[in-house]
């Protein structure tokens, strides 16, 4: 493999792409300098090698990794590709390189620049999926919930087994704002789909209620003497905050002081 | 009054207890029956409230209207609190309402003890039923056994609850007596044992019968309020140690005391909760759980109380240089989580890195491993860190926390102060010789 400084992979931000552009490096024997999505494609001084996505070459290289490493080599890739590390892209194709270099004690090579950077993107998905299962919050309209999430990974595959086993019986929707998709789930089935955008229906009154009750059983359980605010925001960063009921100033912690449904269009604010 | 006003009072009633966590029993909901809820053995933080402390149950108490009189208690009779009295209809419809907006993991249930505790283990009882009967709730449930109420009532508790606890509330008979006149150590040792026989009953019956109903299957766990009477950390912490083995408890949680009442028998009103200790304390039952330590090689007779400055892990360490330094190429488990920055993650990392290959200091802290703290104690390849100076106050500077350092060194404090504890420069200097 030479490392070619000067070429980029532009190619169209899909898995299937993204394999397609690991099938083109090994074929030009080459590391490329850069793989980015077309999308985020400026154009520099840099060949630029536009790569089209082709499910035949996909499934060989998903194949050649299955065999010359392990599942769970591959599985760390699709998690890696779910990860917001800007040079996810790049990160997938060297460990993919190293690989079928040395195999299924790639894994282990912890020690090495980028299985370590793509573990730390991997790991960094897996906490913020984690702290969606607390921070994510459902309305209540009729017979539907939905919650609305901005997480900077796309995390709806980890979380949606957790949210469809608790709620088994309900109907409901996760949409992910960042990403534009939403996970529906209807008793006993899901689907991960793309969904430009959501406008929050009106609250009802139960809603309200319960938000407010929410929030004053959260300022209660605070106990003052140890108040420790640069505790909390490790914990909950503020980036959480505008969808939690209880960190929003538009919701009142006080009884029947609900404000009135028809200034609540957008619920979380 | 309606439920608005019931759950400020008993919020706030229950806001002192901290054997508080949603972990230890992972149950997919599917495979449990029933209709809503699932629980998760990792845990999972709903909120964290202002003061850092992670929130994942509905915490409350059924009632806070008590007949007994513990001085420490806010609820004590001759207090004058509001009182009030929920329903348990109350509580589970605010549970499955709480529960289906993901605001919490499940409910954490305790009481006062109102008329008497078998009736008060009653209507705890009642509420669980209506949960787990004819709400098909499956999350995770915490339960507070009432001591004195009747064995059986106390294990129906038990069958319909995920957690059990007692408080011990006081580590010793003599300041049980003082404070709480109307409980003994044995009222609360009693239930907890009864508890212990019944979860290793369940494990026969379970291997006997499949369909056995499970008794607290995330185990059971007790709190001890610190700071409030005069025990030391080595008192607490064997106490710990023996409440582990001998009740085989998940947990033993610390409460820093909060002054709530103006009592000759307590500390003044005015007396800050004693933090830095409850951390002190959590720390060490840490290392008891998961790093193999046990409670006298962290105190003994001698040492009663934690080393202000440093936590027990890195004490420990300083103490004991003919451990040091440990070859990261070849240490066991044991040996690694031994070293100050090396956790219980980093120690499993480091094992499976090494089979591909030897690890250098690089690798170590791609790896995790915190080298301002370690290095002091490790060698890769019998090699220290390039270019490490060690003296006796950069490596105990290290080890001693941002945090820490702030408390007790701001203010004009000197270097020296650093010295006055029980660690002794000597003992530095030989931990650190030991690795050269
Ligand atoms: S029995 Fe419990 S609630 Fe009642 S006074 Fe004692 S500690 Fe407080």
């Amino acid at each position: 493999m030479f490392d070619r400084a000067d070429v980029v992979y532009v190619y169209d931000g899909s898995f299937q792409g993204l394999m397609c552009c690991i099938f083109e490096c090994f074929v030009r024997k080459e590391t490329p300098a850069a793989v980015v999505c077309e999308a985020d494609y400026q154009p520099t001084l840099n060949t630029l090698v536009s790569i089209p996505t082709d499910t035949v070459k996909s499934k060989r290289v998903e194949n050649g990794i299955l065999r010359k490493t392990s599942a769970a080599a591959m599985q760390f890739v699709r998690d890696g590709y779910y990860t917001c590390a800007p040079d996810k892209d790049l990160l997938i194709l060297k460990f993919v390189q190293l690989g079928m270099e040395r195999g299924a004690k790639v894994m282990s090579m912890l020690g090495d620049d980028t299985v370590s950077a793509l573990t730390k993107a991997v790991m960094n998905r897996s906490r913020e999926a984690h702290n969606y299962l607390g921070f994510a919050r459902f309305s209540i309209y009729g017979e539907v919930m939905v919650s609305v999430i901005e997480p900077k990974n796309f995390v709806l595959p980890i979380i949606g087994p957790h949210f469809c086993d608790r709620y088994r019986n309900e109907s409901f929707m996760i949409y992910d704002k960042t990403h534009s998709a939403a996970l529906i789930y209807r008793p006993y089935e899901w689907e991960i789909i793309h969904i430009d955008s959501y406008t929050e229906p009106e609250t009802q009154d139960d809603e309200a209620a319960y938000r407010s009750m929410w929030k004053m059983f959260y300022e209660t359980i605070a106990i003052a003497e140890r108040e420790n605010p640069k505790c909390r925001m490790n914990h909950m960063p503020k980036r959480f905050w505008s969808r939690l009921p209880e960190m929003d100033e538009a919701v009142s912690a006080l009884k029947g002081n609900q404000e009135p449904p028809h200034s609540l269009e957008s619920p979380h604010r | 009054m309606d439920v608005y006003d019931k759950l400020k009072i008993l919020s706030a009633a229950a806001k002192y207890d901290v054997a508080c966590t949603s972990s230890g029993v992972d149950r997919s909901g599917s495979a449990s029956g029933g209709s809503i809820g699932n629980a998760a053995a990792c845990g999972i933080c709903h909120t964290f409230s202002g003061d850092g402390r992670c929130v994942s149950l509905l915490k409350i108490l059924y009632s806070n209207s008590c007949i007994y009189n513990c001085a420490y208690c806010v609820n004590r009779a001759t207090n004058d609190v509001p009182r009030a009295t929920f329903t348990p209809r109350e509580i589970a419809d605010l549970t499955i309402n709480f529960y289906k907006r993901n605001y919490i993991e499940g409910l954490f249930l305790s009481s006062a003890v109102v008329k008497n505790p078998d009736y008060t283990c009653e209507r705890l009882i009642e509420t669980l039923r209506i949960l787990r009967e004819e709400y098909g709730f499956t999350g995770y449930i915490h339960a507070k056994a009432i001591p004195g109420a009747d064995d059986l009532l106390l294990t129906r508790l038990g069958q319909l609850a995920d957690r059990m606890s007692v408080n011990i509330e006081l580590p010793s008979q003599e300041s049980l007596n003082r404070l709480a006149p109307d409980k003994s150590k044995t009222a609360i040792l009693r239930p907890m044992g009864l508890i212990t026989e019944r979860i290793k009953e369940n494990c026969t019956d379970l291997v006997k019968y499949k369909h056995a109903p499970k008794f607290a299957p995330a185990g059971q766990s007790t709190q001890m309020i610190v700071g409030a009477t005069p025990e030391t950390d080595y008192t607490i912490l064997n106490l710990t140690s023996a409440l582990y083995k001998k009740y085989g408890l998940k947990r033993v949680f610390f409460s820093a005391y909060v002054p709530v009442a103006d009592n000759p028998l307590l500390p003044a009103v005015t007396t800050r909760p004693p933090l830095l200790r409850e951390h002190r304390l959590y720390q060490a039952d840490w290392l008891l759980r998961f790093y193999g330590f046990t409670a006298d090689e962290l105190l003994d007779e001698q040492h009663q109380s934690f080393n202000p400055l440093i936590d027990p892990k890195c004490n420990w360490a300083l103490n004991h240089p003919e451990i040091f330094p440990v070859e990261i190429n070849s240490a066991s488990k044991e040996l690694l989580l031994r070293v100050p920055g090396i956790g219980v993650n980093s120690a499993m990392r480091i094992l499976r890195a090494r089979r591909a290959g030897h690890l250098d200091y690089a690798a170590l802290k791609k790896i995790g491993v915190v080298l301002k703290r370690a290095q002091y104690f490790i060698v890769c390849d019998g090699k220290l860190t390039e270019g490490l100076k060690i003296t006796p106050d950069n490596a105990l500077n290290a080890l001693i926390s941002d945090n820490c350092r702030k408390t007790f060194l701001s203010e004009g404090a000197q270097q020296l102060s650093l010295f006055d504890t029980q660690i002794t420069r000597e003992d530095t200097v030989k931990c650190l010789t030991g690795q050269m």
